[in-house]
């Protein structure tokens, strides 16, 4: 296999490991062509690790004579140092790592090797096809059909082959639309308000341009979304000022005078190397434990973070309110409609509908607004915090949004069925996973690279009872209301569980969650137990009644 | 929501907003009207007129609870009338015209004075293990005559002797000479606490030296001792010119000096100040909170207290010595480093009835200047200071680190804290035990303790385990900054729209609370099965009819099947979502346009005045 021409020492004994928060280790580490592999001596006390190469996010190198240190920064922001004597070796596993954690080709990722250790029951990647989702939908209104325009990927090369579009609106007017729209994104449905039969589209910028081009059909399009007589907010997620701009490399927004019964409304969500920017200095922040009180919180400013956290949220929750309380149908997008309008429709599902706070409801909602949506994963998840080569698509637009449901779960505790554990999962595969599910950036590329055939996808093996235990809400109630997050700054806090996760001891906290499991459980028990005596001295009462009747 | 309305019967409502003139009757109609927004005019820490809008004056009145009250008054007039008598009634100059003077819980005088014995200070020194060989009680200052602001019984070494203490308390500011805090049994070290020596730049006193000597000697397993002056070394040596300052280390034997860094009253204000602020600011966005949170210094300030406390309690549990910590009187930075101290050493200090027993020792017998630093009469606004709010703080951050070590919750803390200002219970009231005593506060006023135990399950952490974790009878406290956050439900606590909407505290208290029910239940239950089961016939018969059909039984209701689901519902104002509002959170600019049916003010009936909370 070629993985051997990468692997230059595949081993080297004596090694020390210092991992996050725990003492160092004294055992053999191996390379394998996609794990690096630690085993301690003292088997009972420290367990193997296993490492993804994927999951290495940047090598450092360090020498003090003889003894190198290699210290290895993971993408999902843990840091572990390896000490290895002998210069050489150490040289050649640090260059191996770099080698093995940086493989152009996508096909040569671990998901293309891994065979799974579980039965599979259900087949992930069939568990959430747009055709299930559109007989939900026809079950509630008959205004939307599935349109299959794009069955070669040709109208738009980074939409799904199915999209759902409004049912006047015929193939031929979409591929004109498709021409109107930057990257050939024509406005599709992302959610259906079953309330009151308002709707959400998402699109990309109109290439107006600087003279201003209409397309009729677009506004056909659009304007069908609507009731007689009914108005409708477009939700641009960029400044006014930088949707000015786009024009003048040929995108741009709708114009007043073509859509008079749009309202427009700009929200300003940083792109790009802004978020990325912003992610490396809170990693940095939170990874500095000498920081006085001032200095942290400065950084923590100065990350902008929280500032990215709240613009996303208000605009979720904007485009929310329109939906719900302005009874307004609602079209969201950016420049490409890719990333920050994925952020603000996939969010505006979760503050409405109940179904996206459930575990399948939100992997589908994943899979529908994220994946099938054509969010570049393979782009935007390349490298994360501590990378050096600063590639301008990589961006944590996932991350975001995935902080953004934190926040919402954190003051609506009860009305999600998964836990926080469920949404660092879904963040460490995103970045680095043995399942197929996050590769490609979107179906085109994923059908190339025929996933469904050669890999695993990562639901078929959460929705097995044994992981989902893990992921489960204890507290979960269902409800059927809007939920509506505070977005005040002293509402929103850190992400302790991703970005203090490695910095901070856990185990009290670890202790009082397992206590609450178990104050829950018992709970349910006892009323258990007391319905079962309830029954049972029902039943003698009644015998005893009977038997006097007798 | 004023949170001693649930946690009390009304009291009666003479301290409420109302006066002899009519304006601030009309005020306390509305605020009657108005979600029972009852503000005790003891609460009231500052009211303020704004500009004149064209619906009215604005009227906005800050409480002591961090609560912020908008009014707006039709007519400028009225207004400036209610301003100035909410002003009068605020500022009382005596202190039997406090709330807690006319307050009638009706007790009876035996529950009274009952509750007044609740908290027993010879006991805790009991408890803690003197007198012993090496610490005595003295009876220097039964009469105060040598420190007013102390109590009258003071835990000294054995062998400091009459006139050591007298000489030493000569060369103390306001005579506070040391003395015992808290005595660690195992490590036989003691907290010990005084205030800064008058030494000037050179002088000495025998006596003072002798004392320290002496506390250090009644340490068997450490000779050496540590001097903890809490306050920045500028500010100690800045004291040196007024004729105080700090100890000389080559004056005093076998001592350890070290400087920690706590800012004085004033510094604290005026952070407190700032902090206000900033999260008073309506439309903050994070950048500007964040940065205010910086600059007022809060957090830093915590921090500052707690590493404090860490610094003490590593001397006593690593090296086994004793320490004996000042700042300048000995009497705000002090007490808050000493009674932090006890507590992460000591578990007791984090049961519900410790930690009133602490506060009772460290803060009230002490002679924490509670009046003047709450501001109870009116009096010097220099004085003020949030010093106890500090320590309240730095609890709650502890109890954030060990959800588990603490018997109360965040609750309790807020509950102290709103007594502390509103002068309903005679324990806050006064500067010192002297004062208390003159006041004759155990006739005439009641205690809060008895109170807060009344209703000690409101208080009670579902998580509690004493002992889950024998390493958890010393906490060692992470202090690393991120571990500080803003007390949203301190600075917040009325801001409804800012908390959670579901809180896993609160179910989880009603769940815990539940299943002592429920294992109630069982055992009454099980107990009448058997007793059914007793009478032979009864079995057979249920065997019988087991076989034959159980299916009926189950649809069919017997009396005591009733109750059968749900069992006892677990309060549903807990699980329900409130406050869902998109009025109350500002998404858009947009906003005023989108929300004409929900206007953020709430119009009353009268049609006089509207406010928001």
């Amino acid at each position: 296999m070629e993985f051997a021409e990468l692997i230059k020492t595949p081993r080297a004994d004596n090694a020390v490991l210092h991992g996050p928060r725990c003492p160092a280790v004294r055992g053999t580490l191996c390379l394998t062509g996609h794990h690096l592999i630690f085993s301690s001596r003292r088997r009972e006390r420290g367990e193997e690790l296993w490492l993804l190469h994927a999951n290495i996010d940047c090598v450092e190198k360090r020498f003090a004579g003889s003894l190198g240190t290699i210290v290895i920064k993971c993408k999902d922001l843990r840091i572990i140092q390896l000490d290895i004597p002998g210069m050489e070796e150490c040289l050649n596993i640090a260059s191996s790592i770099e080698a093995l954690s940086t493989l152009d080709s996508v096909t040569l990722m671990y998901p293309f090797f891994y065979r799974p250790m579980f039965e599979v029951v259900e087949d992930g990647w069939r568990s959430y096809l747009p055709e299930q989702e559109f007989e939900l939908l026809s079950s509630v209104t008959d205004e939307w059909r599935l349109s299959c325009v794009n069955k070669e990927f040709s109208v738009c090369p980074s939409y799904p082959p199915v999209v759902t579009v409004p049912k006047s609106i015929d193939d031929e007017a979409l591929r004109k639309v498709a021409l109107f729209r930057y990257g050939g994104r024509f406005p599709v449905l992302s959610y259906y308000h079953k309330k009151n039969g308002m709707v959400m589209m998402r699109s990309s910028q109109p290439l107006t341009g600087t003279n201003g081009r209409r397309c009729k059909e677009d506004e056909k399009l659009i304007n069908a979304t609507l009731r007689p007589g009914k108005r409708g907010y477009i939700i641009d997620t960029r400044s006014l000022n930088v949707a000015q701009q786009a024009r003048a490399k040929g995108g741009g927004f709708e114009q007043e005078v073509y859509y008079p019964q749009w309202r427009r409304i700009h929200k300003c969500i940083e792109r790009f190397n802004i978020l990325q920017e912003s992610l490396i200095k809170l990693v940095e922040a939170c990874n500095d434990q000498s920081h006085n009180m001032d200095r942290w919180l400065s950084k923590l400013e100065a990350s902008n973070w929280l500032t990215h956290i709240k613009e996303i949220l208000t605009a979720a929750c904007l485009a929310a309110q329109c939906i719900d309380r302005e009874g307004a149908s609602v079209l969201v997008h950016g420049t490409e409609g890719t990333d920050s309008t994925l952020q603000v429709t996939s969010l505006a599902q979760i503050i409405l509908d109940p179904r996206c706070r459930t575990i399948r409801g939100f992997e589908a909602l994943v899979v529908r607004e994220w994946l099938q949506a054509g969010h570049p994963f393979q782009l935007r998840c390349a490298q994360s915090a501590y990378s050096n080569t600063k590639q301008k698509w990589e961006a944590p637009v996932f991350l975001l949004f995935l902080d953004c449901v934190w926040q919402i779960l954190r003051q609506f505790p009860c009305s999600f069925e998964f836990n926080e554990q469920f949404l660092i999962m879904l963040f460490e595969h995103a970045y680095a996973s043995q399942f197929g599910t996050f590769l490609g950036n979107n179906e085109n590329e994923r059908s190339k690279l025929k996933l469904q055939q050669k890999t695993m996808s990562l639901w078929s093996w959460v929705n097995r009872s044994e992981e989902l235990g893990k992921f489960k809400n204890p507290l979960f109630e269902a409800n059927s209301l809007v939920i509506w997050p505070s977005v005040a700054p002293q509402s929103l806090q850190l992400w302790e569980g991703v970005f203090l996760r490695w910095n901070r001891p856990s185990k009290f906290l670890d202790e009082a969650q397992e206590e609450m499991l178990n104050i829950i459980n018992y709970n349910r028990e006892l009323q258990a137990k007391v319905n079962a005596l309830r029954r049972q001295l029902a039943e003698l009462e009644t015998d005893d009644r009977m038997q006097e009747n007798l | 929501m004023h949170i001693w309305q649930h946690s009390f019967q009304m009291p009666n409502s003479d301290r409420y907003l109302r006066g002899d003139d009519c304006f601030s009757e009309v005020i306390e109609m509305l605020l009657r009207a108005s979600c029972s927004a009852e503000i005790l005019h003891h609460h009231i820490a500052a009211v303020e007129k704004l500009p004149l809008t064209t619906s009215g004056c604005p009227l906005v009145i800050q409480c002591k609870n961090f609560r912020i009250v908008h009014f707006v008054v039709p007519r400028e007039r009225d207004c400036h009338d209610v301003y100035n008598s909410l002003l009068q009634l605020s500022r009382t100059a005596k202190y039997e015209e406090l709330y807690a003077f006319s307050y009638n819980p009706k007790q009876n005088e035996s529950e009274q004075v009952k509750g007044w014995q609740l908290i027993d200070l010879a006991e805790e020194y009991k408890r803690m293990g003197v007198p012993n060989d090496y610490w005595q009680l003295s009876d220097a200052n039964r009469d105060y005559k040598i420190c007013e602001t102390y109590p009258r019984d003071l835990y000294v070494p054995r062998t400091a002797s009459k006139p050591i203490i007298v000489g030493s308390s000569k060369f103390r500011s306001k005579g506070r000479f040391p003395v015992l805090s808290y005595y660690h049994k195992d490590k036989k070290a003691a907290i010990c606490r005084c205030s800064q020596p008058l030494s000037g730049f050179s002088a000495r006193c025998l006596e003072d030296e002798h004392m320290l000597q002496a506390i250090s000697k009644a340490n068997p397993s450490n000779r050496y001792m540590y001097v903890m002056d809490t306050r920045p070394k500028l500010n100690a040596m800045a004291n040196r010119a007024a004729g105080k300052g700090y100890e000389n280390e080559d004056n005093y034997s076998n001592i350890r000096f070290q400087f920690v860094g706590i800012e004085n009253i004033h510094v604290m204000r005026s952070s407190l100040q700032k902090l206000l602020e900033v999260s008073g600011t309506k439309g903050l966005s994070v950048n500007d909170f964040l940065s205010g949170l910086e600059s007022s210094g809060w957090l830093r300030h915590i921090k500052a207290v707690l590493d404090a406390a860490v610094f003490l309690v590593k001397a006593i549990a690593v090296e086994s010595a004793s320490v004996l910590v000042h700042c300048s009187d000995g009497w705000d930075r002090t007490s808050q480093v000493c009674s932090l101290g006890a507590l992460l050493l000591d578990s007791y200090y984090r049961t519900i009835k410790g930690f009133m027993v602490l506060i009772e020792k460290d803060w009230i017998s002490f002679g924490h200047k509670f009046s003047d630093r709450c501001c109870q009469l009116d009096g010097d606004p220099k004085e003020i200071s949030p010093v106890f709010t500090q320590f309240l703080e730095s609890v709650w951050n502890l109890m954030e680190q060990f959800p588990q070590a603490f018997e109360y919750n965040e609750a309790f803390l807020l509950q102290i804290h709103e007594h502390v200002h509103s002068c309903q219970f005679g324990n806050f009231l006064g500067n010192c035990q002297k004062e208390r005593e003159e006041l004759k506060l155990k006739e005439k006023t009641y205690s809060l303790w008895p109170f807060l135990l009344d209703e000690q399950k409101k208080y009670q952490n579902p998580l509690y385990s004493p002992d889950f974790s024998p390493e958890l009878t010393l906490l060692e406290p992470n202090t690393v900054s991120f571990n500080f956050k803003f007390w949203r439900n301190m600075y917040h606590q009325f801001d409804r729209s800012m908390h959670p909407r579901q809180s896993v505290y609160d179910l989880i208290m009603n769940m815990s609370e539940q299943n002592k029910q429920l294992e109630k239940d069982i055992k009454e239950l099980e107990a009448k099965i058997k007793q059914k089961n007793g009478q032979p016939d009864a079995v057979l018969m249920k065997e019988h009819q087991q076989s034959a059909h159980p299916a009926p039984m189950a649809l069919k209701t017997p009396p005591c099947f009733k109750k059968e689901q749900p069992l006892i519902p677990v309060n549903d104002a807990v699980r329900t979502i409130e406050g869902s509002n998109t009025a109350d959170n500002r998404y858009s600019e947009f906003m005023e346009e989108f929300s004409k049916a929900e206007p953020a003010v709430v119009s009353l009936e009268y049609g006089v005045a509207r406010m928001t909370c």
